[in-house]
C-alpha cells in the first residue's frame, strides 16, 4: 500500500484541525509496522483514513491511498464496503463498544460471514467460527457467551478473530492492548505475532506504547503533530534514532533492563493542530531547531535506508 | 540515586498495615440474584501486613482489580477495614476522632490517576490547590493565595499568577496533573499515596511527572506509596517493592532483590510481561497463558495454584504465608 500526499481534516467550530497533513507513507506486504506518537498526532486518523471511515466532520481533502495500486479516496461506497473486512480489518482499543451486547459470540461470527460470503449455510459459518477461536486459544465452549460474561482480553481475542474471519490481508490494529493488564497484554502481542505469521498478514499496529511495537515491530513510524516525523527499521530507530523527537520520545520511557539515573523531558507539549507552529511542527521543542525551520515545513529525506523529516539531515 | 536510597533503610517506620481486609458487598444485578449464582463478597484486600518507612517510595504493584487502590484508601482512612489496622506514627488511625482524623488529613494525601476526574471543571486551579488549606480553616484568604502560589512554583506551573486564573480544560494534560500534585501538597504531608498517578498520560508527560515526584520527594522530605501496574517505572522510582496479587502481598522487598531474583511465580511472570523499549530485549518464550480469577471466590490454598506452572498438592489446600528470604526479601510461596 503507498500514501501519497494526504491531508486530512477536521472542521469545527473555532477552525480546522489538520490532523494529518501531507503524509507520504508506504507499507510492505507481510510486515509488522508500528505507528507510533503521543495522543493526538493523528495515528487513528491515519488508520481510519484507510478504510474512510474517518468521524465527522473529518475529510480527506488531498491525496490518494494506493492499495493494490487502486486509489481507495475516490473508490466507489459499493467497492468499499467490499474492501472493509475481506481485505482490511480494523480492531480497536474496547472491544466492547464494537461488540453487541446482546449477541452471542458465536452471533457475531455468523452473522459476519453470511453477510459477506453468499450460500454459507449456518452450520458451516459456526464451524468456521469454532476454527478461529481454536487459533486465538479460546475455547470454543466461549461461543454460547454473551461479550460481557467474558473477560477484557478475551473480548480482545474475539475482535480480532472477528476482524480476521473474512481473511483480510491488512490488519489495522488501534490501541489494541491499551485497556489491557500488563499479562494479558504481553499475551495479546503472542497472538498477534502468531496469527500474523499462520494468515500471512501485513500489520499496523498503531500504539502509544514503545514497548509494544519494540516487541512486534518490523518498522516503525514515528509521528508528532499530523506529520511522519520518521521511518525505519524498528533495530534502527531503536539503535540510533535520527529525528530530535524521537530521540526525545526514547530517552523519556522508563525501560526496566537500563539504570536510568535520570529520564530525559522534553520542555513543552505537542501543538494544537488547529493552528500549528510554522515550519516544521517540532521546532518550538526541538533543541536544535534553526532559522530554516520556522520558516519551511522539512520534506522527507531518504538518510541510511531510513526517512526523516527534518532540515539537520537536508 | 541508589546510594542515596540505601541510606533510607534503616530509619524508622511510619506507616504500619497490620492483617488489613476490605471485603465488599457483592452488587447483586437482577438476574444473578434471581439465579443466586454468585454468593459472598468481593475479597478486595484480604489479610495485608506490611511497613512503611519513613523517606522511601514503597512501590505497590500489581494487575487491576487486585487491591491497590482499596489498600491506598484504607491507608488514607478513606474507607474503613473489616478488619485489621493501619497505624501512623505507631497510633491506630481508626481510632481517631473525627477531629484528629481531620488533622491527620494534612499530613497523609493522595494524587489519583485521572487528574480531569479529580478536578472541578469550575473551579480556577488556583482556587482547586488551595481548597484543602480552606476545609483545614487555619489561613487568610491572602495567606491561603500566597501558599498556593509558592507551591505552584515548586511543581512547576509557571507563571503562577498567570495560571492561578485558569481553568483544568485550558491546561495541557500535564500541567493538569501537575495541579492535582501541587493541591496534594499544599497542607505539606508527609506522606503521599500515589495511585497510578501516570497512567492516563502522555509519554512525554509521564517522564515529566515522574521526574517532577522525586524531585518533590526531596525537596519536602516525603514518604511514598507508589500504586503502579507498570514495574518499568517503579525501577525507576521505587527503593521497595510490594508485589499483589487477588488481595493478597505474594512478594516483597527492596527493588533490587525482587527484580534480580524474583521468587514468586506470578513476579516472574510479571516481570517478563514488561514491553521493553528496545526490540534487543524482545521476548523470544511466550507468557503463561491464564487470566486473574475473580475475586469473589478465589482459589483455595495458594490464589496463583492455578496459573502456577510449579504448583503442587499443598498449594491447592494451604495458604502459604509471607516468609523472610532474606533481611531484604520476603516471599508467599511453598517454592524451596
Ligand atoms: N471527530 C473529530 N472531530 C474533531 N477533531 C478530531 C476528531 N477526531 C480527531 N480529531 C483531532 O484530530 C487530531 C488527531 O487525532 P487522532 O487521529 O485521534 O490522534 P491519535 O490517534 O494519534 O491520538 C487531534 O487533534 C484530534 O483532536
Ligand atoms: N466500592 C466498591 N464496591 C464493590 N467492589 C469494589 C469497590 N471498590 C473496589 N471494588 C472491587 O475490589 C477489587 C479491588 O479493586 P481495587 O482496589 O480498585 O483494585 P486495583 O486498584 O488494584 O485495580 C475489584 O474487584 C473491585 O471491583
Ligand atoms: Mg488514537
Ligand atoms: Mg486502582
Amino acid at each position: 500500500m503507498e500514501i501519497e500526499h494526504l491531508s486530512v481534516h477536521f472542521p469545527i467550530n473555532i477552525g480546522t484541525v489538520r490532523a494529518v497533513d501531507d503524509v507520504n507513507w508506504e507499507l510492505r506486504q507481510g510486515e509488522v509496522m508500528g505507528l507510533v506518537g503521543e495522543s493526538g498526532c493523528g495515528k487513528s486518523t491515519l488508520g481510519f483514513s484507510i478504510l474512510r471511515l474517518l468521524r465527522p466532520p473529518g475529510k480527506i481533502v488531498q491525496g490518494r491511498i494506493l492499495y493494490k495500486g487502486r486509489d481507495i479516496v475516490r473508490m466507489p461506497e459499493r467497492e468499499i464496503l467490499e474492501l472493509r473486512g475481506k481485505r482490511i480489518a480494523m480492531i480497536f482499543q474496547d472491544p466492547l463498544t464494537s461488540l453487541n451486547p446482546l449477541f452471542r459470540i458465536d452471533q457475531h461470527f455468523i452473522e459476519t460471514l453470511l453477510a459477506h460470503e453468499k450460500g454459507l449455510t449456518r452450520k458451516d459459518a459456526y464451524r468456521r467460527a469454532e476454527e478461529m477461536l481454536e487459533s486465538l486459544g479460546i475455547s470454543p465452549e466461549k461461543l454460547t457467551e454473551y461479550p460481557h460474561q467474558l473477560s477484557g482480553g478475551m473480548r480482545q481475542r474475539i475482535m480480532i478473530g472477528l476482524g480476521l474471519i473474512l481473511g483480510p490481508d491488512l490488519l489495522i490494529a488501534d490501541e489494541p492492548t491499551t485497556a489491557l493488564d500488563v499479562i494479558v497484554e504481553a499475551q495479546f502481542l503472542d497472538l498477534l505475532a502468531d496469527l500474523q505469521k499462520r494468515y500471512h498478514l501485513t500489520i499496523i499496529l498503531i500504539t502509544h506504547n514503545l514497548g509494544n511495537v519494540a516487541q512486534l515491530a518490523d518498522r516503525i513510524t514515528v509521528m508528532y503533530g499530523g506529520s511522519i516525523a520518521e521511518v525505519g527499521e524498528a533495530g534502527d530507530i531503536f539503535e540510533n534514532p535520527l529525528h530530535p523527537y524521537t530521540q526525545g520520545l526514547l530517552a523519556s520511557i522508563p525501560n526496566i533492563k537500563l539504570d536510568q539515573p535520570k529520564l530525559k523531558t522534553m520542555p513543552g507539549s505537542p501543538p494544537d493542530l488547529v493552528d500549528p507552529p510554522q515550519g516544521c511542527v517540532f521546532h518550538p521543542r526541538c533543541p536544535h531547531a534553526m532559522e530554516v525551520c520556522r520558516v519551511k515545513k522539512p520534506g522527507l529525506v531518504k538518510r541510511n535506508g531510513r526517512l526523516i523529516s527534518c532540515w539537520l539531515y537536508g | 540515586m541508589l546510594a542515596i536510597r540505601v541510606g533510607f533503610m534503616h530509619s524508622d517506620d511510619l506507616i504500619t498495615i497490620d492483617g488489613l481486609i476490605k471485603h465488599f458487598p457483592l452488587q447483586k444485578g437482577l438476574i444473578s440474584r434471581l439465579l443466586a449464582r454468585e454468593k459472598g463478597s468481593v475479597r478486595a484486600v484480604d489479610g495485608i501486613s506490611f511497613t512503611i518507612r519513613k523517606g522511601e517510595v514503597l512501590g505497590l504493584v500489581g494487575e487491576s482489580g487486585c487491591g491497590k487502590t482499596t489498600t491506598g484508601r484504607l491507608i488514607l482512612r478513606l474507607l474503613e477495614p473489616t478488619a485489621g489496622d493501619v497505624k501512623y506514627r505507631g497510633r491506630s488511625i481508626f481510632s481517631l476522632s473525627e477531629k484528629e482524623m481531620q488533622g491527620m488529613r494534612k499530613k497523609i494525601q493522595i494524587v489519583f490517576q485521572d487528574p480531569y476526574a479529580s478536578l472541578s471543571p469550575r473551579m480556577c486551579i488556583g482556587k482547586a490547590i488551595e481548597h484543602p488549606l480552606a476545609i483545614h480553616g487555619e489561613y487568610t484568604r491572602a495567606e491561603r493565595k500566597e501558599i498556593c502560589l509558592e507551591i505552584m512554583r515548586k511543581v512547576g506551573l509557571t507563571p503562577e499568577g498567570f495560571l492561578y486564573k485558569k481553568y483544568p480544560h485550558q491546561l495541557s494534560g500535564g500541567q493538569r496533573q501537575r495541579v492535582v500534585i501541587a493541591r496534594a501538597l499544599v497542607t505539606r504531608p508527609e506522606f503521599v499515596v500515589a495511585d497510578e498517578p501516570i497512567a492516563m498520560a502522555d509519554v512525554s508527560v509521564r517522564a515529566l511527572i515522574l521526574e517532577l515526584m522525586a524531585e518533590l520527594k526531596n525537596e519536602f522530605d516525603l514518604t511514598y506509596l507508589y500504586i503502579t501496574h507498570d514495574l518499568a517505572t517503579c525501577k525507576y522510582i521505587c527503593d521497595r517493592v510490594a508485589i499483589m496479587y487477588l488481595g493478597k502481598i505474594v512478594e516483597m522487598g527492596t527493588l533490587e532483590e525482587v527484580f534480580k531474583n524474583p521468587l514468586h511465580p506470578y513476579t516472574v511472570t510479571l516481570l517478563e510481561a514488561v514491553p521493553v523499549p528496545d526490540p534487543k530485549y524482545r521476548r523470544t518464550r511466550p507468557i503463561p497463558k491464564g487470566e486473574i480469577p475473580s475475586p469473589v471466590n478465589p482459589p483455595s490454598g495458594c490464589r496463583f495454584h492455578p496459573r502456577c506452572h510449579a504448583a503442587r498438592p499443598t498449594c491447592r489446600m494451604d495458604e502459604p504465608p509471607l516468609r523472610k528470604i532474606n533481611q531484604n526479601h520476603q516471599v508467599a510461596c511453598f517454592m524451596e
